[in-house]
């Protein structure tokens, strides 16, 4: 999104070929064409987290979790980088406070998304709650790649509940399995930064979007080798303050 | 592992979505203020890729999944479809790593 959307309203509703228009505000998000490539995105990386979940099951009932103690945690703490922080931590004979520390630090970035997403998401107290414990990095990153805001919502939603569900699945699987596929075998792990690619492309549209990209790269390479695991991500936050300098090209106001 | 750490890093992991969600919502802020936040997608997701590309733990390196995250750029600068960027990456890094580099 340019800085120059944004103080537009939420896009109404457009007219849809063939079909009359019921009272909801839009067609539910799983039937509205517009919004397949979404859909199929989400299960795409649905279906990797899934195979990381599965990893994750094993690794946590190895390091001497219950079973209901792994599935628990991905129910309640839905965010893979810090649980599997957790796990190696305590896999490794750490104390339960190291163990936390590192992963507390692994979902504070999940604190610099809600900052974006919950002036984006609506809805009652219930819904934005749930809506907060999705945000992660698949569900923002694909929610802010769309267009305009219903769009934005609609996908939130869909790859939130989507890795919520393959991430909880393959997590139970794992766990009374243990035994796992090497994602790295598959090249899984690089799927991830590609789909994160695919993800900021439309972020780049802009002079300052490039600029703020760039400068959150370098920071994030720059202080990956010097400070702990997941807090160059949180620095690399800092970039936006390219946005500072007023935007002489669209002064406030203009449409495009 | 203890339910203490379990519940604890829960309650945690939560706080921090929820602040984050609640802090600005619903609230007119300065305009600059604004465009700030509306760059953080575009500085943490970058540095998303960067991360998951070059590091390891707090070791930056270049391996297999540095070629398939540059076919993937490629991909995504054709408007290859996500699920093709996506598999192509993960094809590519696994083909690499079959053929010994590690």
């Amino acid at each position: 999104m340019t800085d120059h959307e944004r103080p537009r309203p939420d896009h109404p509703d457009r007219p849809r070929p063939g079909r009359p228009e019921s009272g909801s505000r839009r067609p539910h998000p799983w039937r509205d064409p517009e919004l397949r490539p979404v859909v199929a995105a989400s299960v795409t990386l649905g279906a990797a987290v899934g195979v990381f979940a599965i990893s994750f099951g094993v690794g946590s009932v190895s390091a001497g979790a219950s079973v209901l103690q792994t599935c628990v945690m991905s129910l309640l703490v839905f965010t893979g980088a810090s649980q599997l922080s957790a796990v190696s931590v305590i896999g490794a004979g750490g104390t339960t406070a190291s163990a936390l520390g590192g992963a507390l630090v692994l979902a504070a970035r999940n604190g610099v998304y809600a900052l974006t997403m919950g002036r984006r998401i609506e809805g009652r107290l219930p819904a934005r709650l749930v809506a907060a414990q999705l945000t992660i990095d698949e569900s923002t990153a694909m929610s802010v790649a769309q267009d305009d805001p219903t769009a934005q919502r609609a996908a939130f939603w869909i790859t939130g509940l989507s890795v919520y569900v393959f991430w909880n699945t393959g997590t139970l699987i794992g766990a009374l399995l243990g035994t796992a596929i090497d994602p790295v075998t598959f090249g899984l792990d690089a799927a991830f930064p590609a789909a994160y690619v695919a993800m900021v492309w439309p972020q780049l549209r802009t002079p300052r979007g490039r600029w703020a990209a760039l400068l959150g790269s370098l920071l994030c390479l720059a202080l990956v080798p010097v400070l702990p695991v997941g807090v160059p991500i949180l620095c690399a936050a800092l970039a936006v303050l390219v946005g500072i300098p007023p935007d002489r090209t669209s002064p406030q106001g203009s449409t495009p | 592992m203890t339910w203490t750490l379990v519940l604890t890093l829960a309650a945690g992991a939560f706080a921090c979505k929820a602040i984050g969600f609640f802090l600005l919502a619903g609230r007119p802020l300065p305009a600059v203020v604004d465009r700030c936040l509306a760059l953080i997608p575009a500085a943490v997701v970058a540095a998303l890729v960067v991360k998951d590309t070059f590091s390891s733990g707090q070791h930056l390196e270049v391996d297999p999944r540095a070629l398939g995250v540059g076919v993937a750029v490629v991909a995504v600068w054709r408007r290859a479809p996500f699920v093709v960027v996506v598999v192509l990456a993960a094809t590519v890094t696994a083909l690499a790593r079959q053929a010994g580099w590690h």
